[in-house]
């Protein structure tokens, strides 16, 4: 498979309001996406998942390094951000939300449609892209608005008119998060479907790792802007080394078999990263003694740990895993 | 006596379209100290049940049954009498922390506010009512001199420990928890989930915890009750239930969220088709029946009510025996 999409060392800043101070939202990701696969990001909220999506739209300011889509770079290229907006669509976590009230589900497909002037008949679009969206009849859901269907249904709405573009990239943000658990699934299993019929990418910006699990084919886990783990889906979850996706794990409501690290206080704040490993403060190896008497603890309270390869395809930026003595992610 | 009964409980919705039945017949006890969780999608009651164990549904609404409280049928009482077993005999936790707590005014002064309604029974007078603002918020795990925050100067998981903190103000014996921890983040909901069993341990604080997460009841709650379009489908322990669900109602939600590492759901997410019905306008017979992969004939005419599957376990559905 070849890189759809590709963040080289982007870094996404904002003023926090003070003095000097910078919030760091995404500091310095390097991420691939490759064409037809789901890859999930995980983190906690404020951790930068979402400002990290966004990026690719130039919905973020982009303060360093670059993005690239199907080869192109796209940071501060407007002709090409242009045609990126067709060829990348987002869903959001709140279909109500994203949904004009006053517009037909007709009106808020074709909309796109009329845009990016889609080549076709207009209501033939609309009627696939429904019914491609599990909305069948299509006919019967067009006249009518948002209030009149259910939440699992607006859902469906949103990913209609994302689709209608035939894009070649989706961006969904928590797509489940607001719905109830008995339709999460069927969300679910129409995301995956689209990958697998028209072999189209997925981001899926998350804190459930029980989606990662679902329909996902790798996983990035993030923590305050920075990638922390990367691998396969079913790898990582399976064996997760940093610590902090071994607590993600270990608090998933049924995961009887890990015994629950639940760290304390909330996400850190990106306006102050902690210096040394960004992790350090919250850390169970280093909170236990673990990382003292791994003879580690100096460097996770002084030195940044770099994403390193374990496997092909996994990399973690934990020191307790350099000690291990593994070579560097290529 | 249990501490909490609800007898054939009946809310029905008075709107300009008609009337809503919303809780059509429902039965629950909960003993003192019991953990009790209710399960069920959008719609389906569960939210409706909290309001009406303390009386706090719109006015012009119907409720029919009885609502016991420690033995006293909660709307037979007189109002200075709810006033006192709000708070004190139950208390409600609301999802949706942020809205819930007022923004122009500090958090120490809001939960006061509750002690002071209740100061004559409590025996606390300002001062010992402001110390104990600091009690309760040490006791829910944020500092006393949180007290001088306002609600937009905390996280999401911190309001939603003021508004325990507010719950447990007056003593309550019961605990009604509806959706506490769906808008949070799972560390952060893991410290709500950890935080509420330790009080529930300290204090013999019974619990009623509302959500449509059957995975974070399970890991909770002694017993839970699955409720679908206004009635109990399926009760019983927690682990009996959640490990081996005999409806298909409860089957869907058990199986909604994956375990992970569980080759069966590894790219195959379980959903249940359709939507939940409209409690105006509800299918004929079980309700259920319509997005059942089980359903036969006789089901789209009678809706069975709940059958004994074995000791404390029952479920609504034709497929469970009968057992004389």
């Amino acid at each position: 498979m070849s890189d759809l999409l590709r963040w080289s060392d982007v870094h996404v800043t904002f003023p926090n309001g003070s003095r000097s101070g910078v919030v760091r939202a995404v500091d310095g990701v390097d991420l691939t996406v490759a064409a037809g696969e789901v890859l999930a990001l995980v983190g906690e909220s404020g951790c930068g998942k979402t400002t990290l999506i966004r990026s690719v739209l130039g919905l973020e300011p982009v303060a360093s390094g670059s993005i690239d889509f199907d080869g192109e770079v796209v940071t501060g290229n407007r002709r090409a951000l242009r045609s990126l907006r067709r060829q990348v669509q987002m869903i959001f976590q709140d279909p109500t939300g994203a949904l004009n009230p006053r517009q037909t589900i007709y009106e808020a497909v074709a909309e796109g449609i009329r845009i990016h002037g889609v080549a076709g008949r207009e209501v033939d679009l609309v009627a696939e892209a429904l019914s491609r969206a599990g909305l069948r009849p299509a006919e019967r859901y067009m006249p009518r608005y948002p209030h009149e269907v259910s939440g699992g249904q607006r859902q469906r709405v949103l990913i209609a008119g994302a689709m209608v573009l035939a894009p070649r990239l989706l961006l969904a943000d928590e797509p489940v998060a607001s719905l109830d658990a008995s339709i999460r699934g069927e969300i679910l299993a129409l995301m995956r479907s689209l990958v697998d019929d028209t072999g189209i990418s997925i981001v899926a910006v998350t804190h459930d790792l029980g989606l990662a699990w679902n329909i996902a084919d790798r996983i990035a886990v993030m923590y305050l802007g920075r990638i922390v783990e990367i691998g396969d889906a079913e790898a990582v979850l399976a064996d997760p080394q940093h610590p902090y996706t071994k607590a993600l794990l270990s608090v998933v409501p049924e995961a009887d078999r890990l015994e629950q690290q639940i760290l304390v206080g909330e996400t850190p704040d990106p306006a102050a990263i902690p210096s040394g490993c960004r992790f350090h403060p919250r850390c169970p190896l280093v909170a236990s003694g673990e990382a003292e008497r791994l003879g580690i603890l100096d460097r996770c309270l002084g030195v940044d740990p770099a994403l390193v390869g374990t496997d092909p395809g996994r990399a973690v930026a934990c020191h307790q895993t350099v000690t291990r003595g593994v070579r560097h992610h290529a | 006596m249990s501490l909490l009964e609800l007898r054939n409980l009946r809310v029905t919705y008075r709107s300009e379209r008609g009337d809503v039945p919303a809780v059509r017949g429902v039965d629950l006890t909960i003993e003192r100290g019991q953990t009790v969780g209710l399960a069920g999608e959008s719609g389906c009651g569960k939210s409706t049940i909290a309001g009406a164990v303390l009386r706090l549904l719109p006015k012009d609404t119907l409720v029919e049954g009885s609502v016991l409280l420690d033995g006293e049928d909660v709307y037979a009482m007189k109002p200075g009498q709810l006033r006192a077993v709000r708070w004190s005999g139950a208390a409600i936790v609301f999802q949706g922390a942020l809205h819930s707590l007022n923004p122009v005014r500090r958090i120490g002064g809001q939960i006061e506010e509750a002690l002071l309604l209740h100061a004559v029974d409590l025996g606390l007078d300002r001062g010992q009512a402001r110390r104990r603002v600091g009690e309760l918020l040490e006791r829910v795990g944020l500092r006393a001199d949180r007290a001088r925050s306002y609600p937009h100067q905390l996280s999401g998981g911190q309001r939603q420990r003021v508004l325990i903190a507010m719950a447990l103000a007056c003593e309550p014996d019961l605990l009604i928890a509806d959706e506490p921890t769906t808008a949070l983040d799972v560390m952060v909901q893991a410290q709500v989930l950890a935080l509420l069993a330790e009080l529930q341990l300290d204090r013999g604080l019974a619990l009623l915890f509302i959500t449509h997460d059957l995975s974070v009841l399970n890991s909770t709650c002694e017993r839970l009750v699955v409720m679908y379009a206004g009635r109990v489908v399926e009760e019983g322990p927690s682990r009996e239930l959640f490990a081996d669900p005999r409806h298909p109602y409860g089957r869907a939600l058990a199986q909604a969220f994956p375990t992970i590492g569980d080759p069966a759901s590894r790219m195959h997410p379980s959903g249940l088709p359709g939507d939940p019905p409209d409690p105006a306008a509800l299918p004929p017979g079980c309700p259920f029946h319509p997005r059942c992969d089980v359903a036969v004939d006789e089901c789209s005419t009678v809706d069975v009510s709940l059958r004994d599957v074995s000791a404390g376990r029952r479920a609504a559905c034709v497929h469970v025996e009968v057992t004389t």
